[in-house]
C-alpha cells in the first residue's frame, strides 16, 4: 500500500514522468525514428546495439502522416508492432496517431 | 556468488558506404539510398561505345535536359528491387483474385454480344500499346542518366509487360482461352482505322533520340490520355447496363497508374524546377505530344463512344492532364485539338 502511495505521490510531483518506446534498429524503423524526432523535439534518441530507445518527457506522439512522408507509401501504424520491443506510458492508438502519455500522473 | 552480466557494445566504424555518407551524413542509410545513389559509374569508362562515338556509355549530353545532380530525380515510392517486387507481388495476388472472380462467374461471356465486341475493340488492343510503352521505357532506362531515374524506368518496363499480360488475360476470358481474340486484336492494332493514330504516335516515340523526351511523351502525356480515355471514360459502356463486372478488371491498371504517376510527376516536377531552360524544353515536349496524342485518340474515342460523346470524353481526359501539368510547374494551355473542338 505504502509503496503504491509513494509511487502516486512521486508521479504527481513529476507530472512529466518520462515515457519511452524501444524499436529494433533496422531498415523499417529508420523512417519511424526520423518521424518521431521531427514530431517530438524534446525526445531523446538513444542508440543501442540492435535497438533504438526513445525517451520523451511526459508525451510522445507518433504520426502516420509523418511516417508516410518518409517511406513514400501508405503506412499502417500497426506495422510498427513488428519492430516494437517495449514501451512505457499509457497508450492511445488511433489510425492517425500513436500517443504515449502518463495521463493519471 | 554474483554473476554480473555486462553488455559489450561495439560501435561500428562507419554506418554506411562512403558515397552515401558524403550525401546524407554518416548515419544508418535506407536500402533505397544504398541501392540507388551514385551507383552508376561516372568516370573511367573503359570502352567508348562504337555505335555512338560522340557519347560515353553513360552520358548526360544524350538529353536536352540539364541537371546539376541527376540523383535529385529520386523515386518518391522509394522502390529498389526488393521493395518493388514485394509491392508488385501483393498487387498481382489481388489482380489474380479479380480475374478468378470474373472467370468463375463467366462475367465477360455473359455480356451481350455487342458489348463483348466493344470490349475487344476498345480495350484489348492496349496490349500492343503496353508493349510499346515497355520498349520506350527500356530506352529511358538504357540511355537516361543516373540510377535514380534509370532503375525506376527499368522497373516500369516490367510493369508494362505485366499490364500487357493483364489486358491479354481479359482477352482470354472473352474467348474462353482459345486466343482467338488476341489474334483479332493484333489485326485491329495493325488495320483498324480507329487505332492507327495511336500506333503511329507510338512508333514516332520509338524513333526519338532523347531519353527524357521519350519519358515525357510516354509516361506523362500518352499514358495520362490513353489510360484516362480507355480505362476510365470508356467504362460506362459496360457498367451502365451490366453492372461492375468489367470495371473490376479495368480497376487494377488504373490503380497501378495512380501509384506510378507519383513517380512520373515527381521526376518531371524536379526537372522543371531545376531551371527555366528545362521548364521550357519540357513545356515544348509536353505541348507537342499532347496535341499529337489528343488528335490520334480522337478517331478511337469517336469509334467507341460516338462522335459527340467521344469528343467530350477526350476533352475531359485532356483537361485532367492539363490540371496535372499545373501541379508540375508547367502550363496547362489547352491542346490544339481542344481549341479546334471548341471553335
Amino acid at each position: 500500500m505504502s509503496a503504491a502511495d509513494a509511487t502516486a505521490t512521486q508521479a504527481t510531483q513529476a507530472p512529466r514522468a518520462p515515457v519511452f518506446i524501444a524499436l529494433q534498429a533496422n531498415n523499417d524503423t529508420i523512417p519511424i525514428i526520423e518521424a518521431i524526432q521531427a514530431d517530438n523535439p524534446a525526445a531523446e534518441v538513444l542508440e543501442f546495439p540492435g535497438m533504438v530507445k526513445i525517451n520523451a518527457p511526459g508525451l510522445l506522439v507518433i504520426r502516420r502522416a509523418s511516417i508516410e512522408e518518409r517511406v513514400g507509401r501508405d503506412f499502417d501504424l500497426r506495422e510498427m508492432q513488428l519492430n516494437l520491443i517495449s514501451l512505457a506510458g499509457e497508450l492511445d492508438e488511433t489510425e492517425d496517431e500513436f500517443t504515449l502519455e502518463w495521463k493519471s500522473a | 556468488m554474483t554473476v554480473e552480466i555486462r553488455v559489450q557494445s561495439v560501435k561500428p566504424l562507419r554506418q554506411t558506404f562512403g558515397h552515401i555518407a558524403r550525401r546524407f551524413g554518416d548515419k544508418p542509410a535506407t536500402r533505397y539510398q544504398e541501392g540507388t545513389y551514385d551507383l552508376q559509374s561516372t568516370v573511367n569508362h573503359h570502352y567508348k561505345p562504337l555505335w555512338d562515338p560522340e557519347h560515353d556509355i553513360y552520358d548526360q549530353r544524350r538529353t536536352a535536359i540539364v541537371m546539376a545532380d541527376w540523383y535529385a530525380l529520386k523515386d518518391p515510392r522509394q522502390y529498389y528491387y526488393g521493395s518493388w517486387t514485394i509491392a508488385r507481388s501483393k498487387q498481382q495476388e489481388a489482380a489474380d483474385r479479380q480475374m478468378e472472380f470474373a472467370e468463375k462467374r463467366d462475367l465477360l461471356r455473359q455480356l451481350p454480344g455487342e458489348l463483348q465486341a466493344a470490349l475487344q475493340r476498345a480495350i484489348l488492343p492496349l496490349r500492343h500499346y503496353e508493349w510499346g510503352a515497355n520498349t520506350n521505357l527500356c530506352f529511358v532506362s538504357a540511355y537516361g542518366y543516373g540510377t535514380a531515374l534509370t532503375q525506376a524506368a527499368s522497373m516500369a518496363t516490367m510493369d508494362r509487360l505485366g499490364m500487357a499480360q493483364h489486358v491479354s488475360r481479359i482477352g482470354l476470358l472473352l474467348d474462353g482461352n482459345s486466343g482467338a481474340s488476341l489474334a483479332e486484336v493484333k489485326r485491329l492494332w495493325l488495320d483498324d482505322p480507329a487505332w492507327q493514330g495511336l500506333r503511329r504516335q507510338m512508333e514516332a516515340i520509338f524513333v526519338g533520340r532523347d531519353p527524357i523526351e521519350t519519358f515525357v511523351a510516354q509516361a506523362l502525356v500518352a499514358d495520362a490520355l490513353v489510360y484516362d480515355l480507355c480505362l476510365r471514360r470508356f467504362e460506362p459502356l459496360w457498367t451502365a447496363s451490366q453492372g461492375a463486372g468489367v470495371a473490376t478488371l479495368l480497376d487494377f491498371p488504373l490503380r497501378w497508374q495512380e501509384e506510378t504517376n507519383r513517380w512520373v510527376d515527381s521526376v518531371v516536377k524536379t526537372m522543371a524546377a531545376e531551371s527555366e531552360a528545362n521548364r521550357q524544353t519540357l513545356q515544348g515536349w509536353v505541348d507537342g505530344a499532347r496535341a499529337r496524342w489528343s488528335a490520334a485518340l480522337a478517331p478511337l474515342a469517336a469509334a467507341v463512344l460516338g462522335d459527340a460523346a467521344g469528343a467530350a470524353a477526350l476533352a475531359e481526359a485532356d483537361a485532367a492532364l492539363g490540371a496535372r501539368l499545373t501541379k508540375l510547374g508547367l502550363k496547362a494551355s489547352a491542346s490544339n485539338l481542344n481549341q479546334g473542338a471548341a471553335a
